[in-house]
């Protein structure tokens, strides 16, 4: 196997020295431009004249502000945490100066920053060592708190005739398209956490792949949420045209704090006739101490529309960080014959809660949907899986299949299982398992008995466990969450 | 000195005494048998020789080249060559056969400071091993005893066995479940194994195996201890008399 140092970090693993198991905890010194804490319409404006919006955005974000004043914060989800003071937050945080015109003019101090968590912002080949066709080539936006600093391989890109830029400049380049799709998927009062990302989002990436092309490399977001008292917003749309292709790799870590700080994003995908997009996310926010102290709300929404017909959306996720996430990377299954997939895993420790899962809406006929969702759960953590699967009276022949497996380790935690199925079409196919199980004395045995050591074995027992999503990545992906899980689960055992 | 050295082994299970001052000693390049009647305590010596929890040693040691292990992890003693064919092997769902066992040969070899073997040479050597079983090579690629039959499982311990080279192999019941040609099976990879470096333990309710494997010693046990001992005959003698011929 080559050298897996490439990724390595995408999501943030090398062990501190200080003792701690989370790697990415460490603090940027940057002189930052941040509005202080609090909320109202002139923050709205002040975010979007920042960012020297056009008056549309504006009055969009306005909008969407006036309606989440009405709203309130969901209390379904099966999690527990204190009420979010929304004026002891600051909306907007950007390091200091202008924007950088290219990689060369980036703060050295941010690129030492990515460098650190192993993300690559140069182009060149990553690796002494390694022949540069070896290494699958990965464009990379980076979002530093409420900015994009960098995106890379952006004129390769263009010569394909990718769009792969930040929001901001999505928004000022391509006005048509935004207009056309923002807010398509995940409208302005969705939830309460859209309608609050929507009145202050302040970056993310944004991707337009054009008629019948095959996005000639991954790309991928890096999102590090550095300054305090800072709540990250972004946003990010990718439009799939049809019959194009593209695979995106979402990555994210923040310092440890001692206070919780909140990350609500959105995320739209749109896929026109035979269009695929393939979604990835290793999530490793920061997910408090061992005690339950700090740690990310992890408030996303996340949404496809398989508008096209036979178009494909597939959402993978693994879910390691946060102290609490609530999140539901959903599909709206339009076209004909479209198909939209779900594939999870989600791992919960210490004191860590997570409320994930997925929502497939089947409109169109002959709509297939598929969900596998592995939850595990370790110390004292609460982990819960929710789908609905939606089958309305159009979707002749559609059909979805569940498959939901908990594993536990130890005897404190919970795993729980919602699954919501509507099904206004009797002919609809729907098959929905579960299981849940535990990581037994006999299976640590065997292992140790082999010369395995008992932490080693834990977490081959749980990448055994997770196989069928893992498969489901892009290789060097599935690499970096298989040791993340490893990272993950020291600890865990005894 | 002995490879294994029991001495007054006395262990309980939830307060229940199981052996009662076992004593057992195998040299390098022997092969003793272990039998006895249901509930004599042959698995519970099986599974406390290889550390597994919920055994209460309360008095006595286990050595293996004169080194104390009574104390020893499971991994530990793995580490020193110990190795035990399990009664009942556990499934582990998706960890492949070859991934699994890999991860005990590679743990084996950082222990004593040699290489991992690489993929290409280890596939290689598994492959052997599994045909000498009469393995399909497939079965390499399924998960840990996972859907396995009851004699492909006690064929899988065998071939962990082979790829691992333990120095002292403790086969508990391997021969229990196997028809006919599975046995002659397991007993070739049995035979294949032994050497001049290595010793095996063979515990086993009947003496069918040991005319495929030809013990040097056989030890009955009763009641948590040796009462006899002997050579080939007494497995022979036993298998004509019943076990109750000894409480006679």
């Amino acid at each position: 196997m080559p050298d897996q140092d490439t990724l390595q970090d995408l999501v943030g693993r090398e062990h501190a020295a200080t003792g701690s198991d989370y790697s990415a905890g460490f603090v940027t010194d940057i002189e930052a431009d941040t509005l202080p804490p609090g909320l109202d319409e002139s923050v709205v404006r002040a975010i979007s004249t920042k960012k020297e919006e056009p008056a549309w955005m504006t009055e969009w974000r306005l909008d969407a502000f006036r309606r989440w004043q009405e709203m309130h914060a969901p209390r379904w989800a099966h999690v527990r945490f204190p009420d979010i003071d929304f004026q002891a937050i600051s909306y907007f945080s950007a390091p200091k100066g202008d924007a950088p015109k290219s990689l060369d003019e980036v703060d050295p101090e941010l690129l030492r920053t990515y460098e650190k968590l192993g993300i690559p912002l140069h182009e060149r080949a990553r690796l002494a060592g390694v022949r540069e066709e070896d290494m699958p080539e990965v464009a990379v936006d980076a979002v530093f708190d409420s900015v994009s600093v960098a995106t890379t391989f952006k004129d390769r890109l263009a010569d394909a005739g990718v769009v792969f830029c930040s929001m901001s400049e999505a928004i000022r380049e391509h006005p048509e398209l935004v207009r056309k799709y923002l807010g398509s998927v995940v409208p302005k009062p969705d939830n309460f956490y859209a309608a609050l990302n929507s009145a202050v989002f302040s970056d993310g990436s944004f991707v337009y792949v054009p008629k019948h092309t095959r996005c000639p490399m991954e790309l991928s977001t890096y999102f590090r949420i550095n300054a305090e008292n800072t709540g990250q917003f972004e946003r990010t749309l990718i439009i799939a045209d049809e019959g194009a292709y593209v695979s995106y790799l979402e990555g994210c870590t923040a310092p440890m704090r001692d206070e919780n700080q909140l990350h609500a994003a959105v995320v739209e995908l749109v896929a026109l006739d035979d269009a695929e997009i393939k979604y990835s996310t290793v999530q490793n926010w920061y997910p408090g101490d061992d005690e339950g102290n700090g740690g990310i709300y992890n408030f996303v929404t996340k949404r496809g529309a398989c508008l096209g017909e036979r178009s494909k959306i597939s959402w993978t996720q693994v879910e390691t960080g946060s102290a609490i996430t609530w999140k539901y990377p959903s599909v709206v299954l339009r076209g004909a014959d479209s198909v939209g997939e779900f594939y999870s895993v989600a791992l919960t420790r210490n004191f860590q809660q997570a409320d994930t899962g997925t929502k497939m809406t089947h409109i169109g006929p002959r709509t297939k949907s598929t969900i596998i969702s592995k939850g595990i759960s370790a110390g004292r953590s609460q982990n819960s899986y929710r789908g609905r699967v939606r089958m309305n009276p159009g979707a002749k022949g559609a059909r979805n299949y569940t498959q939901c497996d908990s594993l536990l380790i130890g005897e404190q935690c919970g795993a729980h299982t919602f699954p919501y199925i509507e099904s206004k079409l009797p002919s609809a196919m729907v098959e929905h398992e579960a299981t849940t199980s535990k990581v037994s004395d006999e299976q640590l045995f065997l292992c140790q008995q082999r010369g395995i050591d008992p932490e080693k074995a834990v977490s081959m027992i749980v990448n055994g466990f997770c196989r069928d999503v893992f498969r489901t990545l892009p290789m060097e992906f599935a690499v970096e969450a298989a040791k993340l899980l490893e990272v993950s689960l020291e600890g865990a055992v005894g | 000195m002995s490879l294994l050295r029991v001495d007054e082994l006395r262990v309980d299970v939830d307060d229940k005494t199981i052996l009662n001052g076992l004593s057992l000693a195998v040299d390098a390049g022997e092969v003793h048998a272990v039998m006895g009647p249901n509930g004599s305590g042959k698995s519970t010596f099986a599974n406390v020789l290889a550390g597994r929890p919920g055994y209460d040693v309360t008095g006595g040691t286990i050595a293996m080249d004169g080194a104390d292990i009574t104390e020893l992890a499971p991994e530990e003693r793995s580490h020193r060559g110990l190795f035990l064919a399990f009664q009942y092997p556990v499934e582990i769902p998706g960890v492949s056969n070859m991934e699994f066992l890999k991860a005990a040969v590679d743990a084996q070899a950082r222990i004593r400071g040699e290489d991992e073997p690489s993929a290409p040479e280890f596939i290689g050597r598994a492959r052997d091993a599994a045909s000498r079983l009469d393995l399909d090579v497939d079965f390499l690629k399924r998960g840990v005893n996972d859907g396995f039959s009851g004699g492909e499982k006690k064929r899988n311990e065998i071939l962990q066995m082979l790829l691992l080279e333990p120095r002292l192999a403790v086969l508990d019941e391997t021969d229990s479940g196997l028809d006919i040609d599975a046995l002659q099976v397991v007993a070739a990879g049995i035979n294949a194994f032994r050497d001049e470096g290595n010793a095996v333990v063979l515990v086993t309710h009947y003496q069918r195996l040991l005319n495929y494997v030809v013990p040097d010693r056989v030890h009955v046990l009763t009641g948590g201890r040796i009462v006899r001992s002997g050579d080939r005959s007494l497995a022979l003698e036993l298998e004509e008399k019943g076990y109750g011929w000894l409480d006679a």
